[in-house]
């Protein structure tokens, strides 16, 4: 029986990790949790007081409607950063995929397995959060198993684009600029820590056109189970463009940087 | 199963490699047999690694034709691949990963189950000597040891070809003796080896025939022997005279041997008998520092075919 080719190079990757992951895991979970008990008990009581929480949240409590957006916010920083200083350095710095380029591997091979090791390092974290949100009694249910995979997808629709552009780089000076003038913004004002209506009116449109909302609807719909169909498809349609779109051009980096 | 004997395991006609405007190969023919190894000599920028990348199957040639195994490189390149090793120029191993981790992951990528290749890996660390590095990280391995792992690595197919890039260079002279050791084994169980180097000693050890390559082209090709013979007399005198001084000297000892080479730090006189070259320069009344006599090497051949010495 043979494996399919973009598992075998995923395995490379998977082999790295397993060295490294206690760090990593605690990495990944300290920060939401962090975010999830200062804010969300801390501005929870101060919101929760005000008495018009239950207009905006929907009538949830603050940290009901902070939680579940947690998933998809640590599930795009890790993919963002998975996709950037990783893929240039596997071009750039110790050649891994120039290694794999000699053997049958074929480049659209080797940007597959790099796709399915970030969607599993998304997985990973977007794992470990939920684990979180099912240790407490407000924020436990089945619906956490979807929103996994629905955070999951929101960490591939991050990977899969900066992929591409990390993958026509010779430096890693655009990262820094990437982080703070995409991701750390998208977390700020993405719909997680509070209803977009809030926003001035002209950065609503903002906010519904990137990929963060989207995740983030999902992912606390799912948790509440109030997924609707049509704005589901749409959320969901949108993830998926993005990661497929995202992936393809990635592929074709990874081509024309791998047969110089 | 390689092709039959009489077919080349490797052939390249009017195989050219452009970047841009600028020409890095520039229309070589070559075939290797197999079980014969086979060198490209050259100095920095000659082409050897953009031959070697296109023979890897990793770049496509801009023009020409270049078959491997008898399969057209452009068009079956990951069927080729399969049944070759590439130790690249620089090591491209995984500093994070153990020495042993390094050939398993390696494996993988051929589709070797993973029972299989952990076998294999620690036959291959037998064979590169380093079964007790086997749990280290490559990090703080040297770089002769470095470069033994690489070599075990291209191994773990269990390959027909093996593409070495410059296998030696920055090792030590015990180090480069070891890898020609091991590499003289894996030619005498009938591997085909294709290499590229810098120095004269590693291509007379191990080419049974070589090309000397030039600004992306072929000046000359034999065997060893053949290309010493046909191009260099056979014995070379080397002058060295006080610093500086060299230009008056070597009007000296104008027309002495066949020819002459002013270096900056030498003057070769290449002639049949080197002593009697010596006597000459004697009764001339030239008085160099000092004076060796020595068999011409590919390195003179280089000289002449080029004017510019390999050793940077
Ligand atoms: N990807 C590339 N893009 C542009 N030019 C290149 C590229 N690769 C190689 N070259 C150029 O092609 C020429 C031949 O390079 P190559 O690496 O084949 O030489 P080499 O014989 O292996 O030299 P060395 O002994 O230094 O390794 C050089 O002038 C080099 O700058
Ligand atoms: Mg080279």
């Amino acid at each position: 029986m043979s494996t399919p080719a973009a598992i075998r190079s995923w395995e490379a990757h998977f082999t790295q990790y397993r060295s490294v992951w206690k760090t990593n895991v605690m990495g990944s979970f300290v920060q939401p949790l962090l975010y999830l008990l200062g804010m969300g008990l801390g501005v929870g009581a101060l919101v929760d007081d005000s008495g018009r929480s239950d207009a905006l949240l929907d009538g949830l409590t603050y940290f009901q409607f902070l939680a579940p957006g947690l998933l998809a916010t640590t599930a795009m920083m890790i993919a963002a950063n998975e996709a950037m200083w990783p893929v240039l350095g596997g071009f750039k710095w110790w050649k891994k995929f120039h290694s794999e380029a000699a053997t049958p591997l074929t480049p659209n091979e080797i940007a597959g397995g790099v796709a399915l090791w970030q969607i599993t390092k998304s997985c990973i974290a977007v794992v470990g959060v939920a684990t979180v949100l099912a240790l407490f009694p407000d924020t436990r249910s089945w619906g956490l198993l979807l929103a996994i995979v629905f955070g999951t997808l929101t960490g591939a629709a991050f990977a899969a684009p900066i992929s591409a552009w990390s993958a026509t780089r010779d430096g890693d000076y655009s990262f820094p600029t990437i982080n703070r003038f995409v991701i750390t913004p998208l977390f700020l004002f993405g719909g997680a820590f509070y209803p977009i209506s809030q926003l001035p009116d002209w950065m609503e449109p903002i906010a519904i056109a990137t990929p963060l909302w989207h995740g983030v609807e999902l992912c606390r719909n799912a948790v509440y189970d109030r997924l609707e169909f049509w704005p589901t498809v749409g959320h969901l349609a949108y993830l998926v463009t993005l990661a497929v779109v995202g992936w393809v051009m990635a592929a074709r980096s990874f081509n024309r940087r791998l047969t110089l | 199963m390689n092709p039959p004997a009489s077919t080349p395991l490797i052939e390249a006609r009017q195989l050219v490699k452009r970047f841009g405007d600028f020409t890095a190969v520039g229309g070589i023919n070559i075939e290797v047999r197999p079980g014969e190894s086979f060198g490209f000599l050259g100095p920095n920028g000659a082409g050897k690694s953009s031959t070697m990348r296109m023979i890897g199957c990793v770049s496509p040639p801009t023009s020409g034709d270049l078959n491997i195994f008898g399969l057209d490189a452009t068009r079956h390149g990951k069927q080729i691949r399969g049944r070759m090793g590439v130790v690249p120029q620089l090591d491209q191993l995984d500093e994070q990963l153990t020495v042993q981790d390094n050939l398993i992951v390696y494996g993988r990528y051929f589709d070797i189950p993973r029972a299989e290749c952990k076998r294999r890996a620690q036959e291959l660390l037998e064979f590169v000597q380093l079964t007790d590095r086997a749990d280290s990280k490559i990090e703080p391995l040297s770089g002769g040891m470095k470069r033994r792992v690489s070599i075990a690595r291209s191994l773990i197919n269990e390959p027909d070809l093996l593409l070495l890039d410059e296998p030696t260079t920055g090792l030590d002279p015990q180090a480069r003796h070891v890898l020609w050791d091991r590499l003289y084994r894996l030619k005498q169980q009938g591997v085909t080896l294709v290499l590229t180097t810098h120095y004269m000693d590693e291509a007379e050890q191990l080419c049974d025939r070589l090309v000397v390559m030039d600004g992306g082209r072929i000046v000359a090709e034999g065997s060893p022997n053949e290309l010493i013979r046909e191009h260099s007399p056979r014995e070379v005198l080397e002058l060295r005279y006080p610093a500086g001084t060299n230009e008056e000297h070597a009007f000296e000892v104008e027309g002495i041997g066949h020819r002459q080479e002013a270096l900056p730090d030498r003057i070769l006189i290449y002639a049949d008998d080197g002593e009697v070259a010596l006597k000459e320069v004697h009764a001339r009344g030239s008085i160099p520092e000092s004076v060796l006599v020595r068999r011409s090497s590919l390195e003179d051949v280089f000289l002449k075919l080029t004017g510019r010495s390999l050793v940077d």
